[in-house]
């Protein structure tokens, strides 16, 4: 799964001129983190188009990067989330980071971790943790 | 290509012209510029008292002041009816500085001109793209007549309309650029995201960049997007001087050579006005020789650098002044500290992980002066790691303590957000003034 990764300024506007470009190119964003600091912010998007997200945007000017993350649906039981960090803590696997992709009947995190492949692997005959498809994600 | 014999003699035949130049030189601007008269008079020098060049250090200086004070033609030596043309400095405060040319100053101005763009690399077979802007600015006029005087073709192109500069070079074949050495980079910048590759769809061999500093890192990175067969120099002129025409680097890169039979240099200590030994790094005076409009004997440019007389390995015997290391008008004193805004470009070159474009603001907040600098992530360090954005802040923060002494705030934003300049680059924003 590819994520977009934008490099922005902090500066009123900056994040409307990228949701602008995409909305006039009929990007649809399926999820959304911003992280900041006092400086810059990185902006993280999981979108229909990635590819063409980051040409678009870069031919405005922005930095932008597809990074390799996973999507990973979770059955939505309390507990969960706990039980899924501690099973790739004792792999070794390292969280980058994470965030939230969706929450209702069931839920799902997008993740970026040490090592994307173990990873999957690790979870390819879980029952309560399942690694969802470019399809599936934007099909949610 | 050495174009000139002049630039070849020996030292003694240096010396000896400029004897007798300068003995020529001080009764006729006592004679014909009153200001400097009356400089002369304050001092209790007269002409007679000149007798060697070891007397020159005897004369008052010149200074950007008197421009002032004089203007517009008040440091003439000739009737206005026996002026070609007249040029003017930007004159950001202020009056703008006005300077004029007899028909033997143009012809003086081509020919030195021709000599250091020799020097630079140009052939008479060249076709010379002049990004310079046309009009009061001695820069593209100085360039245009030298170069046309060594037989080269010109291609006026003047600033503004980056692409169409670019359509110019690739359709026309431009050969050299004339440019300040940002401009040029903002070319090679531009005509990669048209999607052309410069080294292979242009065809340029030199550039001869000036009207601002151009450091070593500038020079290596106008090689990486034109071609590592590019000749970069830089060359040295200011318009009360008569404009470019006064140094120019070789292709030893070792110093900008002066046309020593038009201009005698010299180095002061800038606080106290003494002349400084060879080597020695202090304030540039120049005293122009042979001007008829506008002679002037030792004017203080601002420019800091040393001079050589040894001989180089390119065969000119003529003294060279070492690529300037600032201004003594830009200098910031931030905490205390004399800094020099080419000394954060040094650093600033120096990182691979930031583009060439960078923005220096001193503000001060709380009595203490902060040192804020912009610059903006390469396209080829994007990350989405804040790790590795936080490790170049604080790569770029060291290495800016270990050459200034100072802690600056580093902002790292997007390429292509902060301001490109056309001509000379504004790159220090001092908000200092009436806070305390």
């Amino acid at each position: 799964m590819k994520q977009i990764t934008v490099f922005l300024e902090n500066r009123i506007g900056r994040l409307e001129t990228v949701t602008d470009i995409l909305s006039k190119n009929n990007i649809n964003i399926i999820c959304i983190s911003l992280s900041d600091t006092v400086d810059y912010g990185m902006l993280r998007m999981l979108v229909s188009q990635p590819a063409e997200a980051q040409r678009v945007l870069m031919e405005a000017g922005f930095s932008a990067m597809l990074t390799d993350v996973l999507a990973v649906r979770l059955i939505h039981q309390f507990g969960m989330l706990n039980k899924f960090n501690g099973l790739l803590a004792s792999n070794g696997i390292d969280i980058k980071y994470m965030y939230a992709l969706m929450s209702g009947k069931d839920s799902a995190v997008v993740l970026k971790t040490s090592d994307n492949e173990k990873c999957e692997e690790l979870l390819k005959n879980s029952e309560e943790f399942k690694v969802l498809s470019a399809v599936e994600i934007y099909n949610l | 290509m050495i174009w000139a014999k002049e630039e070849t003699l020996p030292r003694s035949e240096i010396e000896r012209i400029q004897t007798e130049r300068l003995l020529k030189l001080v009764p006729y601007v006592y004679n014909n510029v009153e200001p400097y008269r009356k400089k002369m008079d304050e001092a209790g020098i007269k002409p007679e008292d000149i007798k060697g060049l070891s007397d020159l250090k005897k004369l008052p200086f010149t200074t950007k002041q008197d421009f002032r004070d004089n203007y517009p033609y008040g440091l003439f030596a000739v009737d206005k009816s026996k002026l070609l043309r007249i040029h003017a400095s930007s004159g950001t405060t202020g009056k703008p500085t006005v300077v004029g040319y007899t028909k033997n100053d143009l012809e003086t101005w081509a020919e030195c001109v021709a000599r250091i763009a020799a020097a630079g690399g140009a052939v008479p077979e060249d076709m010379c793209q002049i990004c310079f802007g046309y009009g009061m600015f001695t820069g593209a006029l100085g360039l245009h007549k030298g170069l046309e005087h060594m037989g080269c073709c010109i291609i006026p192109s003047s600033t503004g309309n980056t692409e169409k500069q670019i359509m110019y070079m690739k359709d026309y074949g431009t050969t050299l650029l004339v440019a300040t050495p940002s401009y040029a980079l903002r070319i090679g910048e531009v005509a990669m995201q048209m999607g052309l590759n410069p080294k292979t769809d242009l065809h340029l061999k030199t550039a001869l960049v000036g009207s601002e500093l151009l450091t070593d890192v500038m020079r290596e990175q106008l090689k990486k997007l034109f071609g590592e067969e590019l000749m970069v120099t830089s060359n040295y002129g200011m318009s009360e001087l008569m404009g470019p025409g006064v140094s120019g680097e070789c292709q030893e890169l070792n110093g900008m050579h002066v046309n020593e039979d038009h201009f005698i240099c010299e180095v002061i200590d800038p606080a106290t006005g003494e002349v400084l030994p060879e080597g020695e790094k202090g304030e540039l005076v120049v005293t122009c020789l042979t001007k008829e409009a506008l002679p002037l004997i030792r004017y203080r440019t601002r420019d800091i650098t040393r001079l050589y007389y040894e001989p180089c390995k390119c065969g000119r015997t003529t003294c060279r002044m070492e690529n300037f290391s600032g201004r003594t008008d830009d200098m910031l004193k931030i905490r205390g500290v004399n800094v020099f805004p080419s000394q954060i470009e040094e650093v600033l070159l120096k990182t691979e992980e930031i583009g060439p474009h960078y923005e220096i603001i001193v503000d001060r907040n709380n009595h203490m002066d902060i040192l804020t600098i912009r610059v903006e992530l390469a396209p080829a360090s994007m990350t989405d790691d804040f790790k590795k954005i936080e490790s170049i802040e604080q790569k770029l923060h060291g290495a800016l303590r270990t050459m200034l002494g100072l802690d600056a705030h580093i902002k790292i934003e997007s390429p292509n957000t902060l301001k490109r300049f056309e001509g000379k680059a504004k790159r220090v924003t001092d908000l200092r003034a009436g806070k305390d």
